[in-house]
């Protein structure tokens, strides 16, 4: 028996919800930085229910690209994150407005 | 239509050119030969004129004509425009004073300037201007023309200017290109006009059509622009103001411009386009009286002058006021009688003046010479004869060309003008003897005065024979149908004749008169019967109004110069600061204050940029559920 793909929607809006909520409301850049990751998972997990509903791996495949692309993205971002503490000791994004005008 | 024989026209401006072109280049390193090489190319100049006249007069009257293409200069569409030169009766008269006054006048230079350390420059600048002289009425068409009439107004402005470390000297060098400008420019448009009625600048087409071409008013309008030329360069009323001012130039140039070539450029001007003139009627008239009230008005200003140099100004604005009158009423010939005789005698008196100055070191006032005929009896006789011939004793050029202008007016019964040219005569012989008495006779009045000394021979060798040229150049003309005349009716046509007066009364009276007004300025000036500076300030306001030339200038301040100065301030800093700049500079500093508000939106804080992000993801998504 199958379960619903509404569930796996359901969930991963639930979850997408949760990184959207972190990502406005976290002064910490790094938890801003995990509440990405959540939103991008949680788009996995509906590209994936999605691919098993129409049994079409093409669904997966993108996800598994988003995997890849998002781990790029952690090691560029975790990098520029360390730059940013080694040199203020702080990575609180309200510090970091110098470049706005 | 060229003529074979006529190829030395060239020759006579070219060589002028030449020595102006060798002196601007090398005058420093030819030193004082400077002088004697432009006098040379002058004087070469002249030979070959009368080489040319001895030519002209051999062919028969109706035929006496050279003409002589050098090379096309403008060529567009149907509209050509030839480096034309002509010599016919009338320019063949131009050139032989121009280069023969002219020669003389170089040859006295070398000793006027001698010393100055810019004497090759000065010559340089002489030969130039007989160069543009000679285009000017060489020229064959009204672009030749110009070109000789804008070249003397720049040599003018230069020899003004030429000791120009006086401002001063400066200023009146402006001053009288400025205004002889505004002439000129009414003469371009004038030209302008008979480009658009007979689609050529040459003499010859435009006068044999102008009858058929030009309405009434027309030629009106276009005689008036070319006399508005004429005022101009000959400094008639209303823009006479430059010339007594241009007396700031070296004497030399005053004789050779200001009193015998480029003033008079004017009186040929009208002479040569009388054919216009005469289609108009209307603008022979305003010929005549522009000519009769300056005649008078310079006349009156010319008394009270202390300036040696500026009385003769006034005198030459005067005489040419007569040239006008003249012309305007038809007797060309006579004009050009008297443009000759003007020539030599004015000239004289000019160069009589400079060794004067030069003998007195530098001084011009009348008031501190006086007694100068013993120590300067060379000068003296020149001078008296020049000063006799203008004044209108006989046997001198000046009697028989002012007797003929009045003896033109009686003739053709306009008694008005008859008698105020009397008038200007009879002030015009007062002014002479003013000044002959106070320089040459009556006490010294200066220390200056008694250690004058009589000028070199370089100087007065012209002086002399100048001084001979104005005893016989009335012989020229004894009466208004005589020689010069008749030389000159294939141009003018015949002289209008008519009733009044004989010639003899007519000459009769004029001669008393010059000589009532030689006896009373002798009573006043010359006797020391009359103390003439109490005499002078008993009749004030007048002579200081006279010597100041009746306000005109201030008037032309008060009038023109201030509220155009105004004008241009209100032009710089209102309408160009505060409109223009304003206009410019307020669209950008709009932007930026726009900007300046729409900056803001950039907050820098990371989350707002998120919330942007997402409410924009939101609106997409409602968008395209709603559009689902």
């Amino acid at each position: 028996m199958r379960t619903p793909v509404a569930y796996y929607l359901l969930l991963s809006g639930i979850l997408f919800m949760l990184g959207t909520v972190g990502v406005l409301t976290r002064k910490n850049a790094l938890l801003i930085f995990m509440s990405v990751e959540l939103q991008l998972n949680a788009v996995n997990l509906s590209l994936v229910a999605f691919s098993r509903l129409h049994d079409d791996l093409t669904g997966q495949v993108l996800a598994f690209f988003s995997m890849v692309v998002a781990a790029a993205e952690v090691v560029v971002g975790l990098a520029i994150i360390v730059a940013i503490y080694r040199r203020r000791r702080s990575v609180d994004v309200d510090d970091v407005r110098e470049l706005r005008w | 239509m060229v003529s074979r024989d006529s190829s030395l026209l060239w020759l006579m401006p070219a060589l002028p050119l030449l020595g102006a072109a060798i002196n601007l280049f090398f005058g420093k390193r030819l030193g004082r030969y400077a002088g004697w090489l432009a006098s040379a190319t002058v004087i070469a100049a002249f030979a070959v004129s009368l080489g040319l006249m001895s030519q002209l007069l051999a062919k028969p009257v109706e035929d006496r004509l050279f003409l002589e293409h050098l090379f096309s200069w403008i060529d567009v569409g149907r509209f050509q425009v030839g480096m034309d030169l002509r010599l016919d009766d009338l320019s063949m008269t131009m050139v032989l004073v121009v280069t023969g006054v002219g020669a003389l006048i170089h040859v006295y230079a070398i000793g006027y300037m001698a010393g100055d350390p810019r004497y090759g420059r000065f010559f340089a600048y002489m030969n130039l201007f007989v160069f543009f002289m000679l285009m000017l009425v060489l020229g064959a068409n009204y672009l030749v023309l110009y070109l000789g009439w804008e070249g003397v107004g720049l040599c003018s402005y230069l020899l003004i200017g030429f000791w120009s470390d006086v401002p001063a000297n400066a200023e009146a060098a402006k001053k009288a290109f400025i205004t002889t400008r505004i002439g000129d420019t009414l003469m371009l448009v004038g030209l302008a006009l008979i480009v658009f009625r007979f689609g050529t600048l040459d003499f010859e087409a435009i006068f044999g059509s102008a009858g058929g071409v030009l309405t009434k008013g027309a030629a009106t309008v276009i005689a008036l622009l070319l006399f508005a030329g004429a005022i101009g360069k000959s400094a008639q009323v209303p823009l006479h103001v430059w010339l007594p001012d241009a007396m700031a130039g070296p004497t030399p140039v005053s004789a050779l411009i200001h009193a015998a070539t480029m003033v008079t450029a004017g009186v040929y001007l009208v002479v040569r386009s009388h054919v216009l003139f005469e289609v108009s009627g209307v603008a022979l008239t305003v010929v005549l009286v522009v000519g009769l009230v300056t005649a008078i008005f310079a006349a009156t200003c010319a008394i009270a002058q202390q300036d040696i140099k500026r009385v003769l100004a006034y005198s030459t604005i005067s005489q040419l006021g007569f040239m006008f009158m003249a012309a305007g009423m038809r007797a060309y010939a006579v004009a050009m009688f008297f443009l000759v005789a003007h020539a030599f005698y004015k000239a004289l008196m000019f160069l009589g003046a400079g060794s004067v100055i030069h003998g007195m070191h530098d001084v011009q006032d009348l008031r501190e010479m006086g007694g100068l005929r013993r120590v300067m009896p060379i000068t003296f006789v020149t001078f008296l004869v020049g000063a006799l011939a203008q004044a209108g004793v006989p046997p001198l050029a000046g009697f028989f060309a002012k007797d003929a202008v009045l003896e033109v007016a009686q003739h053709t019964n306009r008694d008005a003008v008859y008698l105020l040219g009397s008038v200007a005569a009879f002030l015009s012989a007062f002014y002479l003897g003013r000044l002959l008495f106070l320089t040459f006779f009556s006490e010294t009045r200066s220390d200056r005065a008694r250690s004058a000394h009589e000028s070199p021979p370089v100087m007065w060798v012209p002086l002399a024979i100048l001084a001979f040229g104005v005893v016989t150049a009335g012989w020229l003309n004894i009466t208004p149908e005589g020689r010069l005349a008749g030389f000159l009716e294939s141009i003018t046509g015949v002289a209008p004749q008519g009733i009044g007066l004989g010639a003899l009364p007519l000459a009769g009276i004029a001669v008393v008169l010059s000589l009532t007004a030689l006896v009373v300025t002798w009573w006043i000036y010359g006797s020391g019967r009359v103390d003439w500076r109490t005499f002078r300030e008993r009749l004030e306001p007048f002579p200081r109004a006279a010597l100041e030339g009746w306000y005109v200038d201030r008037a032309y301040d008060t009038v023109i110069v201030q509220p155009a100065k105004a004008g241009s301030w209100i032009v710089a800093y209102v309408v160009d600061a505060r409109i223009i700049d304003g206009l410019v500079e307020g669209i950008g500093a709009g932007v930026r204050r726009l900007a300046d508000r729409g900056r803001l939106v950039q907050t820098g804080f990371v989350r707002s940029y998120a919330l942007a992000v997402f409410l924009g993801a939101v609106a997409i998504l409602v968008y395209v559920g709603v559009r689902l």
